[in-house]
């Protein structure tokens, strides 16, 4: 990208101020975000129903918010210790020890960040070397590759299909893997496909992470959204992973809170202490009020959490029961809160789906295209919306599919 | 799969929230067959643990004719062999009487009326409800505004925005 100061007599644009390129070449050449494209769209448009969220619909419990008004009565909004308040920390330990029995020092081993999304940038910068590659399973979230990109990485993706139940196997990481990976990426319970693992599928993977002597960053966001029995596998409880995993896990899923940006990381004092030498730089610490409504959640929020995973099984069933018959391939998502049926029938393109389902029936999805190009043939569908929203959704889709046909 | 023994519970719930669902949609969210939610929802009925099924509604935003709600404490005395029951019996039948509850503490009684006006519910007090044998004392207390009810929030709280679109 040249740039050069005009000599015609224009005055100069900010773009054009100096010889040289203002924009990082890494930065520039980061292909623009297809939820952000789509996001763009659909701002234009009124009356959309949209399944095209992340986030929960409901509200931050109220007790957190209440925990949260006091402590701001108090004044307690003075910057936090860099890894976080002691007492949050030393809850989220205990919240995993009772969770998944494992176990964390509060004083070493757990970080809070802003968001499982700095945890995914901290982690992968505290790790990668350049020319560095890491294993992306695909269709993901949106900052894996990214953020391996600008920590001076590069991405391999690893495709998961729908024919797989969008899990991950031995002979996919095989096939990718190169001589310079240091690193796999796992997202489970996924976003955007809503596949879980089982411990017997972990356990290969791990064994392959042995074998290829790997790190592992491990967001599990979703752990608590599963459905149908279904037991969440934390990775780091698998044999000989604890050392080399980083645990990433926050409070925007399961606690409805979004908006208050916190997460956290778990891993051994060394990496820890990597992560914290850049959060502290760049970030200091987390808001001092979410952490405090983030203890507060870890605390006294159990019976939320259950509520809200109770309500959104229902409205799952809902959803792929719709998508079904309408004659969708609609794999049975057992985690998070997103459907991600195949629309390969209707002979259309994700991106042709996608736009046409809004333009005429102002119905938001996303393309599957946006989480990774072997996304194509699928939109997602979140299903965190009101059943209202879903009906309408869903009537809505279903014409424009017999249109279609 | 739904616990099949907590299933009418499950169901319950459900039409609790929302009482126009099918009894398709409800066995779609339970990942139990329709007619299994049918039969379980017509025992409910015969049993009477569904009383009825009705709307909530928020009169305030209703041009309709005024209601005035009051909460009235009364004292008793309890009368040998029936306790506070046959108080109750005389009570509940009156189309006034909107809820009706035996409660601890200093009073007995927390009778919820409901009339036209508040003339309406003085007069009700005065001529149908103190003077009920046994009914030793009572205390009415209007309600000005209605915030919360049967755990629906009434106040105008502004939806929070959400992005229509976000990873
Ligand atoms: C898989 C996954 N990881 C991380 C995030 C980011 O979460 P946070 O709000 O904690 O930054 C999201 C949000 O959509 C997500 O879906």
């Amino acid at each position: 990208m040249a740039q050069v100061t005009p000599t015609d007599g224009r005055p100069a644009t900010s773009k054009e101020v100096g010889r040289r390129a203002r924009v990082a070449p890494r930065v520039a050449s980061l292909p623009p975000s297809g939820i952000r494209e789509f996001f763009d769209l659909v701002q234009t448009m009124d009356d959309v129903i949209s399944l095209g969220v992340g986030e929960p619909d409901f509200r931050t419990p109220w007790h957190v918010c209440d925990e949260i008004i006091d402590s701001l009565e108090r004044g307690r909004t003075a910057y936090t210790s860099n890894q976080g308040i002691i007492e949050l920390r030393t809850a989220i330990s205990g919240y995993l020890q009772r969770l998944y029995g494992v176990e964390y020092d509060p004083n070493s081993e757990v970080l809070v960040t802003n968001g499982v999304s700095e945890g995914i940038d901290i982690a992968m910068r505290a790790t990668l070397c350049p020319g560095d590659s890491v294993l992306v399973p695909e269709p993901c979230f949106v900052s894996y590759s990214a953020c391996a990109w600008l920590a001076g990485g590069e991405a391999i993706p690893v495709p998961t299909r729908i024919e797989n139940g969008f899990r991950l196997r031995r002979e996919d990481l095989e096939a990718a893997v190169r001589p310079n990976t240091r690193s796999l990426m796992l997202g489970y319970p996924s976003n955007p496909t809503g596949a879980v693992m089982t411990r017997a599928e972990m356990g290969e993977v791990a064994q392959f992470v042995l074998d290829h002597d790997l790190l592992v960053y491990s967001d599990e966001i979703y752990d608590r959204l599963v459905y149908d029995g279904h037991q969440h596998v934390c990775f780091a409880t698998l044999p000989g992973m604890r050392e080399r995993t980083i645990l990433l896990n926050g409070f925007s899923k399961a606690f409805a809170m979004t908006g208050l940006r916190v997460g956290y990381t778990c891993a051994p004092a060394d990496l820890t202490e990597a992560m914290c030498r850049i959060h502290q730089y760049a970030a200091m610490c987390c808001s001092t009020s979410s952490q405090i409504g983030a203890a507060e959640a870890l605390a006294h929020g159990e019976g939320e959490v259950q509520r809200m995973v109770a309500d959104y099984d229902q409205r799952r069933r809902l959803l792929v029961g719709a998508l079904k018959d309408m004659g969708l391939d609609c794999f049975e998502p057992q985690g998070a809160f997103y459907t991600f049926p195949s629309i390969r029938s209707t002979g259309l393109t994700s991106r042709e789906f996608a736009s046409r389902l809004l333009e005429e029936e102002r119905v938001a999805v996303v393309p599957g295209t946006a989480f990774g190009p072997c996304g194509e043939g699928h939109v997602r569908a979140c299903y965190a919306t009101s059943r209202e929203n879903l009906r309408l959704a869903v009537d809505r889709i279903r014409r424009f599919i017999d249109r279609l046909h | 799969m739904a616990d099949r023994a907590n299933l009418k519970v499950d169901i319950a719930r459900i039409l609790e929230a929302d009482c126009r669902l099918s009894p398709d949609e409800i066995g779609r969210m339970l990942a139990v067959p329709a007619d299994v939610v049918a039969r379980e929802i017509a025992e409910m009925e015969a049993s009477g643990a569904i009383v009825r099924y009705s709307a909530r509604i928020n009169w305030d935003k209703l041009d309709g004719p005024e209601r005035v709600f009051a909460f009235i404490g009364v004292q008793a005395t309890p009368e040998r062999e029936v306790g506070f029951d046959g108080i109750a019996r005389r009570l509940v039948h009156f189309p006034e009487v909107h809820s009706l509850y035996l409660i601890s503490g200093a009073q007995d009684f927390d009778v919820v009326l409901q009339g036209s006006s508040m003339r309406d519910i003085a007069h009700f007090v005065a001529r149908r409800l103190a003077v009920i044998p046994g009914v030793r004392s009572t205390a009415t207390q209007f309600v000005l505004q209605t915030y919360k009810r049967d755990g629906d929030v009434l106040m105008d709280a502004e939806k929070p925005d959400r992005l229509s679109v976000t990873p």
